[in-house]
């Protein structure tokens, strides 16, 4: 690999990385918290999950340049962090976490689908171990789309709220960073502009069967990773406190 | 007179992971899990090649730790790697592990290839038999189980996701 593709992977891998760590810190905050027992451990499931992704990119990324994935999680600020702005909104009600992770899972059953056939293999073969679990969140969270939307007159209204919330912010999980066009052009990562129009037909067909009416003008699209909201700030003071407490442990 | 082998064989370290109990499930060992994949002993050392359940399983840590202690038992070095792919199925769980996880209360893994039929087979009910079951909840105490009810016997019980 050259130099500059391997820069680029580098970077990818950490964004996707940063995605599932962030989303799942979002889940997180619900244990304890659900509205009922049942998803209360389907949530901390999924978290769980979101967890482990991300410590499997991040292995991947330590077998390039040999970052300790637990340094890169709790000891980078947030201007370092890459992930999407959609996974930093704070948890918003019931409604807001489900669609989130709903519009999340389904593009990364796209992205992972995909990426099982990444001319890297360390690639392929984590998107093929991932996407084995990610088909159980999509299949919780788009009956939860289904059963909000078409429940009561509140829980449409919640969701319909959530969706023009989080709308544009969905848009940018198809915007390619800065050099993602080396790693296409080898192969090594899907094109997301290809899997957008996948996404984007799955999504509206799903939303709007579950009587909700997609957002137009979109709203807010951010465009880089290098820029995030507020509560990113926030949301790292909480999950990285304990380790930054006791910077030199070595076991917890 | 055959002077005895310096070093425990391959077959001596799988008969030692064997008696090593899954964290989660103590009635099944990681090796009829299907967690250890490979086991080459060299020159005083043992290399075992595992692989993760689920990415986020907690137990891997646990897991990983007790492979390394049970090698190191037998008098050899360890070496653990972990790999990937191919990614760990269910369909690897040993038929006699899936009757003990049934017989502990856990509905054992379907077969991965009934995931695409377009009715899979129900779920039995571990604790009665009956095949009327619902699944309510595709998650459950741990990443590797969902949550199911028997419509006959009335009691809920977890079942083993098939992947």
């Amino acid at each position: 690999m050259s130099p500059k593709a391997q820069a680029a992977l580098i970077a990818k891998l950490t964004a996707l990385a940063d995605d599932e760590l962030i989303l799942s810190h979002r889940d997180s905050e619900w244990t304890g918290h659900g509205p009922i027992l049942e998803e209360d451990i389907a949530l901390a499931n999924i978290a769980q999950d979101e967890l482990g992704h991300a410590s499997t990119w991040l292995s991947l990324r330590q077998a390039l340049d040999g970052t300790d994935p637990d340094r890169l999680a709790f000891f980078r600020d947030a201007e370092e962090f890459r992930c999407a702005q959609l996974l930093e909104l704070p948890k918003g009600d019931w409604a807001f976490t489900m669609l989130r992770q709903y519009l999340f899972d389904r593009y990364e059953l796209h992205w992972l689908s995909a990426a099982t056939a990444s001319t890297y293999p360390p690639v392929a073969e984590a998107a093929a171990k991932i996407l084995r679990e990610e088909r159980f969140h999509l299949q919780h969270t788009q009956a939860w789309v289904e059963r909000l939307g078409q429940g009561t007159e509140e829980s449409n209204r919640r969701l319909q709220a959530a969706l023009e919330g989080q709308w544009g912010y969905a848009q940018q999980l198809f915007v390619p960073l800065p050099g993602e066009e080396i790693l296409v052009g080898e192969g090594i990562v899907p094109e997301l502009r290809r899997l957008k129009e996948d996404w984007l037909e799955n999504v509206t067909r799903h939303l709007q069967a579950s009587g909700l009416k997609l957002p137009l003008p979109p709203g807010y699209q951010p465009h880089s990773r290098e820029h995030h909201t507020e509560h990113l700030w926030s949301l790292l003071a909480e999950m990285q406190s304990v380790a930054r407490w006791d910077a030199e442990a070595r076991i917890w | 007179m055959v002077s005895p082998a310096p070093w425990p064989s391959a077959e001596a370290v799988w008969a030692a992971l064997e008696g090593i109990p899954d964290p989660e499930i103590p009635v099944v060992n990681v090796v009829e899990m299907g967690i250890v994949r490979e086991v080459q002993v060299h020159e005083g050392r043992a290399t075992i090649t595992m692989t993760p359940t689920f990415s986020g399983c907690p137990a891997l840590h646990t897991i990983r730790e007790s492979l390394e202690h049970a090698v190191r038992k037998l008098g050899l070095e360890a070496e653990v790697r972990t790999v990937l792919s191919p990614p760990w199925s269910t369909d690897w769980i040993s038929p006699e592990a899936k009757q003990r996880l049934e017989r502990y209360g856990i509905a054992p893994p379907k077969p991965v290839g009934d995931l695409i039929q377009l009715e899979p087979s129900p779920t039995r009910c571990p604790r009665c038999g009956s095949l009327d079951t619902t699944l309510k909840n595709s998650f459950g105490s741990t990443l590797c189980k969902s949550i199911y009810v028997c419509n006959t016997c009335h009691e809920p019980f977890e079942g083993f996701k098939a992947v």
